[in-house]
């Protein structure tokens, strides 16, 4: 058994980034897409800091990339749930197939 | 061991059929997430996300279930073609990736590391010389106000409708 490096970190991420994918395209549910986001913006900040850490230690250049990343996920989920819930209230079902008029 | 964990619950919340237990799989897979970052002794990001993820995204998402979906309700039974294709094109797409992956060699560099302290984020954080990330900051604290004005205006505008 090898010690853990780059390779295995970058592996788990690019794992979870397309099962993130896969839920994204089979899922026509909004909240288990918007899961699937969470997961893919995951994989991408595992990504920064694996990269930081084997590959550019001298400087923080990944960390604060993951950290706005964060801020960023943080204000379109609230953003997104915020959609959803108005949605619901009109629509009664947040399921993306019966959401096909813009204005309502 | 941590790897396994964020996996597995990874695919599990993608999977399974009832929406709540997505949502818990989910908090597990960022939990998992949180020990490799801890793993890689990067603790203020894993405390961050710990905080913003595991503690604030997660329990938005489970309010949010609450208040839009009947109780022990099953999500409906995708149709199997669409499963097939979606499973086929994350799959092509993981193998490209590695094969990508696998035949790059990454060169590090030389120079001595820089600890990764909360005294040394701040620092940089907040520096206005060559560098430094106080533009961005400032940048991402104004999208996040505008963010929060703007869901208080969505949540606002049904209320004349509803009489």
């Amino acid at each position: 058994m090898m010690e853990p490096g780059l390779y295995h970190i970058l592996f788990i991420s690019a794992a979870l980034f397309f099962i993130g994918m896969y839920g994204f395209f089979t899922r026509r549910n909004l909240i288990t897409m918007l899961m699937s986001i969470e997961l893919i913006l995951n994989s991408v900040n595992l990504n920064f800091i694996a990269f930081n850490k084997y590959l550019w230690p001298h400087k923080l250049d990944g960390v604060f990339f993951s950290i706005f990343v964060i801020a960023i996920a943080a204000a379109e989920a609230a953003v997104a749930i915020a959609i959803i819930i108005n949605l619901y209230r009109s629509h009664q079902s947040i399921d993306v197939e019966t959401a096909e008029e813009l204005k309502y | 061991m941590l790897a396994l964990l964020t996996l597995v619950s990874g695919v599990m919340a993608v999977t399974t059929r009832q929406i709540f237990r997505a949502a818990i799989f989910l908090l597990f897979s960022l939990i998992g997430i949180a020990g490799l970052f801890f793993w890689m002794r990067y603790d203020f990001i894993a405390a961050v996300q710990v905080v913003v993820y595991v503690g604030g995204i997660t329990v938005l998402i489970i309010f949010s279930i609450f208040l839009t979906q009947q109780a022990g309700e099953l999500l409906p039974k995708q149709k199997p073609a669409r499963q097939l294709f979606a499973g086929l094109a994350a799959f092509s797409g993981f193998a490209l990736t590695m094969l990508q992956l696998l035949q790059h060699s990454f060169t590090a560099t030389r120079e001595s590391s820089v600890e990764p302290s909360v005294e040394n984020i701040g620092m940089s954080m907040l520096s206005v010389e060559t560098g430094g990330y106080a533009l961005p900051f400032e940048v991402v604290s104004i999208l996040l106000l505008a963010a929060m004005v703007g869901c208080i205006v969505i949540a606002l505008r049904s209320k004349p409708v509803t009489i």
